[in-house]
This record gives C-alpha cells, structure tokens and sequence, in this order.
C-alpha cells in the first residue's frame, strides 16, 4: 500500500503544467488537518474569547447593558478616549508621513538607525513607554518642578495620555507608508517637478493620490489601537476617575468593582470600535484590492 | 484630496480646544482629589455624596470630590511623581511615610494633626470561607492542615497581604509562647499551603470567589462583608479567628498640593467629617471600625462587629512598621527566606 501511495504521489509531479493540478503537493487529508487545526486554534483564541465578552455584557438583559453607558464615569471615558485619539491620529498621520517620506525618498547617513527608531515603540513593552514618561515629567524629574512651577500638568492628566498614546502607536502609519513608497520610487514626483509643479503640488496632487489607500490603513489601525492602549496610559493616568480614565481603564476599575456587566459592557463597545475598524479595512481591501496590494502585510 | 487632511487638521484642533475649554471649566469649581488604595471604593463613593452635601448646607459651596484607586504602595509612588492628591487615604502608615520622606510633600507630623494617630476607621484580618465550612476552619492552627487551600496575596506587593501575614504571626507567637523558630515553621507551613499570591487584595478576593480556587480567603473584614453581598450571601461563610491584627489605614493631608490648589480648607473639612458622626456610621455601613463608635448613629452597625482579641502593629511584638516591615518584608527578611513559590 505504502508503495502504491508513493507512486501515485510521485506520478502527479510528471503531468503537464498546463492540467489541473493542486498547487500543493499535501494529500487531502493534511491539508485538511492543517486547515481543521488553525480554524480550531483561531476560534479557541479569537472567535470565543470575543463572543464570551458580548454574552457577559448581556449576561444581566439588555437594561442592565445599556444602563453600563447612562453612567457619568463611563461617559466620560468613553468621551476622552475618542478625544485622544482626536489628538494622537492626526498628529501621527502627520509624523508618519513625514517619517515615511524622508525614508523612502531620500539617502543619508543614519537611515537605518532612524527606521530602527521608528520601530522602538513596538519592540518596547507598553509599560515601560508610560514610565518613560514619569522619569522625564513626573515631579521627581529634572523638568518636574519647573513644569510644576509654570502650572503645567502632564502626567497624571490628559497631556500625559495623549502623549504615551502618540508614542505607542507612532510606527503604524509610518511602518505602513515605507514599504509602499519605496516600492513607487519618486520617478512620479521627478516628472511632476519637471513638469513645473512646486514641491507642495507635487505632494497633494501626485504623492498623496498614490500612497491614500495605505494611508488611511495606517489610520485605521493607528486608531484601533490608541483607543484600546492600556499599559502605558495606565502608568500615566493617575486613574482618577471621570477625570483621566479611558476606556479601557474604565474596564479595569468596573471589573475590580464586582461590577462584571458594566466592565463587559464597555469592554463589547471597545471590541465593537474594533470590528468596525476591521470591517472597513475588509471593504477596503475587496474594493480596492490592487492598489493595496504592496502593503497588504497584516 | 485636498480637503481629508484640511478636515482632519481641523478636527484635531476643534478637539484641543474643546479640550482645553474642558479643563478651565473645571478648574471653576472647587474639586478635590482623594487618592486611596483598593478596597475603600465603596466606603468613598458614599461618603463623598455626604461630604459634599454637608459642605454645602455649612458653607454654600459645592465641591467635586475626585477619586483614584490602586494598590496602597503603587498610589504612593503616584503621589509621589506627581499626581495631585489634595488628600491621601491609604493602607498603611508607611506608605504614606514614604510619600512625606521622598517628596516633603506631607508634613513628618502628619500622624499627630488627626484624632487617632490620624485613622478614622481600623480593620482587621477575619476567614472567608465556602457555605457551611467544609474543612472546618475556626483558628490560625487550622490553615497549616494538610489539605487546605489558603487563598492571600503575596506581601511584597500587598498591604493587605502584609496585614495578613503579621494576624497570622501574632497569633502564632502567642501559641508557641514567643518561640521565634516555632513562629516562623507556622508561617512557612501556611504560605506552604498557598497555591497561588496574587498582587492585590482585590485580585485575591476574585480568585477565591469568582474563579472558586481554594478553601479559605484571608480578608479585609470589609472585604469579606463585601463578598457577601456582591457574590450572594448563600455561597461563603465569614469565620472569626480568636484573635487578629489591628489594621489601621490612616489618612493625611497633602500640605504642598492643597497650598498651591487653595484647597487647604475644604480638605481638611473633608478628613475631620470622617470623623463626624456621619462619617463614623458610613464606615460602620461598609464594615469598617469605627475610632469613635459611640458617635455611630445605629446601635446595631456597632453589635456586627464581633469582640475579638485585635494586636497592634505597635505592640512590642512587631514594635511598629519602621522595625516590622525591614524584618518581615524587606529584601532577604523573614517572608523571602521562608516562601517558596509551590510546584
């Protein structure tokens, strides 16, 4: 039998290209298993943790569910987290493209080790981009008592949020935006400028129109995150409630509360900004599949 | 494409200003920060309803009571860094000891401004168990049983948990007659039987209760009260040993910050009607002793609290936390030698 099966197997690698061939050489059953393993795996990790936070918001009726938002606290968490992410999104579209365009269209010395730098925030735990922070403002700093002096509060209020915000989800546009434009090359921007068209002209009327699909995927994931940031906002929130809790902080002080519907009520609303984050990047991606294509990496 | 980014730009700046505008009008009214540690959130949302009424039947005023919580040592640290605390009711007396040494924001006499040495309510260390006491938990020298799973936090991180180590340790040293070696052989046996330290009191409370894992949790009396009524009384037992520790949590005034907030006044009204009447049956309510019990206004708030033999901190036992805590819970001191994180 074994025998047989080799020869079989082996007999499928002689056919004409041009037949109907599968383009892997698995037999149907490993491909299946693999196929069964990583949906098994995706829905044990993915799907189920995802459906239990939407059960548990509801677990006490929808009264109680839609009651987890008429509260003040809630309110204004769910209010200063789309404020910070206001804040954090435009200032990094900016920071990111502006990042983006000096990689990927220009040669100089230290180029790599500006690209490494962008990366940082990622490779660095959340937490210790919050306490970065606290040694550079906070009141035992070398700046804390003259920002003290001068009535500016950073940490432990909203400046301080939005800043380790912007740091922690600084390389998402401009992770996005290097691949692609290095791709295009600036052969479009030397015609533009050849044919007479300033530097701002060529900017919004031949670079933007070329890079705004991965732009506004950056965006969107630049988003999905600075709303959901916990660690490195939890050390700079001080967690005083109404006052400097986001979201996902919100969640936190709800669950250690008892208060288990409440907590999985915002916690559905913060999945939900994210599905719907997910969803248009999906609509994005069939629509216009093929000018995504060169950063279609997540 | 001219116009998405002209949007943006413009939505970002209608956000800052908003922003901004929100921050001025808050600082209109009169707010005040109260910056506490975990357990106390219920106690604090009550009365700083009261608070707040009585301040404007006296005064006219309204003030804004704001409030953060955390584990007791971690909310130090934040005062400490900056966060503006007008008021700080913590855990123990050496977190806020820390906060007067490392950042001169507290006075050193702090202890001496409030009745009390400065503690409006005390605490101590009581069993929660399952319905009906399966294993049959009555005393300390029943948690060393083979068998029996004792749920507390981990005391390098927790001041409840330091609570519970030292009610433990009291009750040890008097039973083996102050035998030091005999004392630590108990409490090695008792973190012996402790499957997993969790950080925080709270997170304690959720394994023992939500997650069911073990057979006893060692309880802030408040806590195990608290358990009953968020979880359901049906499903946990509250068993008092003969004898426990005498938790005190302090509260002070955070000099520097109320100075330069103009808040002196309002915040020092603010720690004196704890110990007004009101206050005192508003602690009694959320089960913590009251300093003054004869200012509560319900007899039967007083009767709930059983009669048990309390140790202080500052007997000659521990001769206080500047000498405990080194000794105890410092690096190399008597917790790390004896604990062993179980297989």
């Amino acid at each position: 039998m074994y025998e047989q099966d080799v020869a079989v197997y082996d007999s499928r690698r002689i056919v004409p290209a041009n037949a109907h061939t599968s383009p892997t050489t698995e037999r149907p059953l490993v491909r299946r298993t693999l196929i069964l393993v990583a949906v098994a795996f995706m829905a044990l990790t993915l799907v189920l943790p995802l459906v239990l936070v939407f059960v548990e918001a509801f677990r006490k009726g929808a009264d109680t569910y839609f009651a987890a938002f008429a509260d003040r606290h809630s309110q204004t968490a769910i209010a200063l987290t789309l404020t910070v992410a206001a804040i954090a999104v435009p200032l990094n579209l900016v920071f990111g493209v502006a990042a983006a365009w000096c990689v990927a269209k220009y040669e100089f010395w230290g180029k790599s080790f500006l690209t490494t730098l962008i990366d940082l925030p990622f490779s660095v735990s959340p937490v210790v981009s919050g306490m970065v922070y606290v040694l550079l403002f906070g009141a035992q700093s070398v700046l804390g008592p003259w920002l003290r002096s001068m009535g500016i509060e950073i940490i432990f209020a909203v400046p301080g949020i939005v800043l380790a915000t912007i740091f922690v989800t600084f390389p998402f546009i401009a992770r996005e935006l290097i691949p692609l434009m290095q791709a295009q090359g600036s052969t479009d921007e030397e015609a533009a400028l050849s044919l007479g068209a300033t530097g701002w002209q060529t900017f919004w009327r031949v670079t933007l129109p070329n890079i705004k699909w991965g732009l506004l995927y950056g965006v969107l994931l630049c988003n999905a995150r600075a709303m959901g940031e916990f660690g490195a906002v939890s050390v700079v929130s001080g967690h005083i409630r109404g006052r400097t809790t986001t979201m996902p902080l919100d969640i936190e002080i709800l669950y250690n509360e008892y208060n288990f519907a409440a907590a999985f009520a915002v916690a559905s609303l913060l999945a939900l900004l994210a599905l719907v984050t997910l969803l248009i990047k999906t609509i994005l991606e069939v629509r216009f599949g093929a000018e995504l294509a060169g950063t279609r990496r997540h | 494409m001219k116009t998405a980014p002209r949007l943006l730009a413009a939505g970002a700046l209608v956000a800052a200003l908003g922003l901004a505008t929100a921050i001025t009008a808050r600082a209109a009214d009169q707010t005040l920060l109260n910056v506490s540690y975990d357990p106390t959130r219920e106690l604090y949302a009550q009365f700083n309803e009261a608070f707040a009424r009585h301040w404007k039947d006296t005064t006219g005023n309204t003030v804004t009571i704001e409030q953060s919580h955390g584990g007791s040592g971690k909310q130090a640290q934040a005062v400490i860094d900056g966060l503006a605390a007008d008021v700080v009711t913590l855990a123990l007396e050496g977190d806020i000891n820390a906060i007067a040494e490392k950042s001169g924001l507290i006075d050193e006499n702090w202890r001496a401004e409030l009745p009390n040495k400065s503690t409006p309510y005390t605490s101590t260390i009581v069993f929660l168990v399952r319905k009906g006491n399966p294993k049959a938990i009555a005393a300390w020298g029943d948690l060393i049983e083979d068998g029996v799973e004792v749920i507390t936090p981990n005391p390098k991180t927790s001041g409840g948990a330091r609570w519970n180590y030292l009610a433990a340790w009291a009750w040890a040293s008097k039973a083996n007659a102050g035998d030091e070696q005999k004392t630590v052989d108990f409490i090695k046996a008792l973190y012996g039987n402790v499957p997993v330290l969790d950080t925080g009191a709270r997170g304690s409370t959720v394994t023992f209760a939500q997650k069911e894992l073990g057979d006893v949790l060692l309880a802030w009396e408040n806590e195990a009260f608290l358990v009953l009524d968020e979880f359901g009384a049906g499903d946990f037992d509250i068993v008092y040993p003969s004898s426990s520790i005498l938790a005190e949590p302090p509260v002070a005034i955070v000099d520097k910050n109320v100075e330069a907030r103009g808040t002196a006044a309002v915040a020092k009204a603010y720690l004196d009607y704890l110990y007004s009447p009101e206050g005192q049956t508003l602690a009694a309510a959320n089960h913590y002793r009251p300093s003054d019990p004869a200012g509560v206004t319900d007899p039967a708030l007083i009767a709930a609290f059983p009669a048990i033999d309390l140790i202080s901190i500052d007997d000659p036992l521990f001769g206080g936390w500047k000498t405990a805590q080194p000794k105890h819970f410092g690096d190399g001191g008597i917790f790390d030698q004896i604990y062993t994180p179980a297989q």
